[in-house]
């Protein structure tokens, strides 16, 4: 029964999806809607995104310093770690996790309101592809945004380690600098991006397909915004599990 | 021109419309009436393609809409305009914008053009100086009137209309009526109004569908309805006092 059911929903995905991909109806339309997304998704997100990364990049290098780092170990480890983590892990994987939180419900509320409140269905009537002219725009507009979000979060991720050297003097800022250069292996960036890229596709397109295919009130919205954040933050951490084996 | 032949529409198990035929003139305005839960919505959507009937056909001019390819009905539902209950105004865009999306989306004109003709739709509408505002800025009924605005703008053949004057007091309900029947004769479009406001019915109501727990009870216009002597119509029309009392004395006054 559970197997079944979710055949028919990943049917009904596959099926949007079919739809989505399609040539657009008007290109300037699309245009406007691509930046207005790309604004919403990704521009909206720049604050969250900043600050989380500021905090836990900050975290991650007093706990490796205070905690695991001793007195026979290199005094740039801190660094180093700090660097690792926020590259391979905390900015692609961790971030899209709490991204699809803030945009997935984001979407799917959207989505869901217009559908009770029959603007998709004025949209169908007029002969435009919904599909299309709504969920497009938010998948290329949150791929387009998610890889300068990673690159971001990278940054301040570094800028809140730099802070407890400068601020709360946990570690020299030259030993944070000589772990961060340390052995850098430029290909754990791109690792970073390509996951983020396949995460942003999971959480526009899931949260998309849940709030497009609302049946009901308010209540209904509610549990589709709910499910979208569920489902994407789900496929993200198996979909995580199997990148990170494919491009290590 | 908008037949209906035979049309069946069930969900799962259950049948919602069963073997409606009729014929929905241009130039006229056509209604729909019936209680809640006799079928009318589900009537409408079946009509313009957002539910897919069971059985039976829609024909457009001559056009059979059940076998039509997808693309086909893409161009044909550019011919036609839509009034929902809740009006379904586009909420991230102002009322201008609303009324030109249609025009934006398939329109070849340029700009300058494209707006005019907006402006002209909400002109007579006579809500011109709200294309500023967004829909939640104004009223229930100017939220209807730029509906009507919108569902006009591309000049289209066909006009359907889902209880617009639900939620509406009935000065209101009124102008929208005057309204959608006035742009019907003028456009020479075929206009379907879903509804069970008997205001309307009494109204504008050139033809009429009563429909009675998914079948077609009765039809005519709004002259057969006073003698008509199908007792579920007339429990249904004359349900108000004030109805009854209408009836009879004009009941009498033709004697």
């Amino acid at each position: 029964m559970l197997i079944q059911k979710f055949l028919t929903r990943f049917g009904r995905y596959i099926e949007l999806m079919g739809r989505t991909f399609g040539r657009p109806d008007n290109w300037i339309m699309f245009g406007k809607q691509y930046l207005k997304e790309m604004a919403q998704l990704g521009v909206d997100s720049i604050g969250i995104v900043l600050l989380i990364s500021f905090f836990i990049g900050a975290v991650i290098c007093i706990q490796i310093k205070l905690n695991i780092q001793s007195a026979w170990m290199p005094l740039w480890v801190s660094g180093y770690v700090t660097r690792e983590i926020m590259l391979l892990e905390f900015s692609s994987s961790i971030m899209c996790l709490i991204l699809s939180g803030k945009v997935g419900s984001n979407i799917a509320s959207e989505l869901g309101t217009m559908r009770t409140t029959q603007q998709i269905d004025a949209l169908d009537i007029m002969g435009v592809n919904s599909a299309n002219y709504l969920i497009l725009p938010k998948i290329i507009g949150l791929l387009t945004m998610m890889p300068f979000l990673v690159i971001f979060s990278t940054g301040s991720g570094i800028l809140g380690a730099y802070c407890t050297a400068w601020i709360g003097h946990v570690i020299t800022a030259s030993d944070l600098t000589a772990g961060l250069q340390h052995d850098f292996e430029s290909w754990f960036f791109w690792m970073g991006v390509i996951k983020s890229l396949f995460f942003a596709f999971i959480i526009s397109s899931v949260s998309s397909f849940f709030g497009y295919t609302v049946e009901g009130g308010s209540i209904d919205v509610g549990k589709a915004s709910t499910n979208a954040v569920v489902s994407s933050s789900m496929l993200i951490l198996f979909s995580d599990l199997f990148l990170t084996r494919l491009l290590s | 021109m908008i037949e209906l032949q035979h049309l069946h529409k069930s969900f799962e198990d259950k049948n919602v419309l069963k073997d409606i035929s009729t014929t929905f003139e241009n130039g006229k305005t056509n209604l729909i009436i019936g209680q809640s839960g006799s079928g009318k919505t589900v009537l409408i959507k079946c009509t313009v393609g957002l539910f897919a009937p069971t059985k039976g056909d829609i024909i457009y001019d001559g056009r059979s809409f059940v076998n039509m390819k997808k693309k086909e009905r893409a161009l044909l539902r550019r011919e036609m305009g839509m009034i929902f209950q809740s009006a379904a105004l586009f909420d991230s865009m102002p009322v201008l914008e609303n009324v030109m999306f249609p025009l934006d989306m398939f329109s070849d004109e340029n700009y300058a053009r494209r707006k005019k003709r907006a402006e002209y739709c909400l002109d007579l509408v006579k809500l011109l100086d709200s294309k500023a505002k967004y829909p939640e800025e104004i009223s229930g009924g100017m939220q209807k009137r730029v509906a009507i605005a919108r569902a006009i703008a591309m000049n289209p053949k066909y006009l359907f209309c889902d209880e617009p004057n639900s939620g509406l007091d009935p000065k209101t309900s009124l102008v929208i009526d005057e309204l959608i029947h006035s742009i019907t004769q003028e456009s020479g479009m075929t206009t379907i109004i879903n509804t069970h406001d008997m205001n309307s019915v009494m109204g504008i109501g050139e033809h009429i569908l009563y429909i009675y727990k998914g079948h077609k009870e009765w039809e005519g216009t709004k002259d057969e309805i006073i003698n008509s002597d199908n007792e579920r119509l007339n429990s249904f029309v004359f349900a108000s006092d004030l109805f009854r009392k209408v009836r009879n004395e004009m009941t009498e006054s033709n004697k």
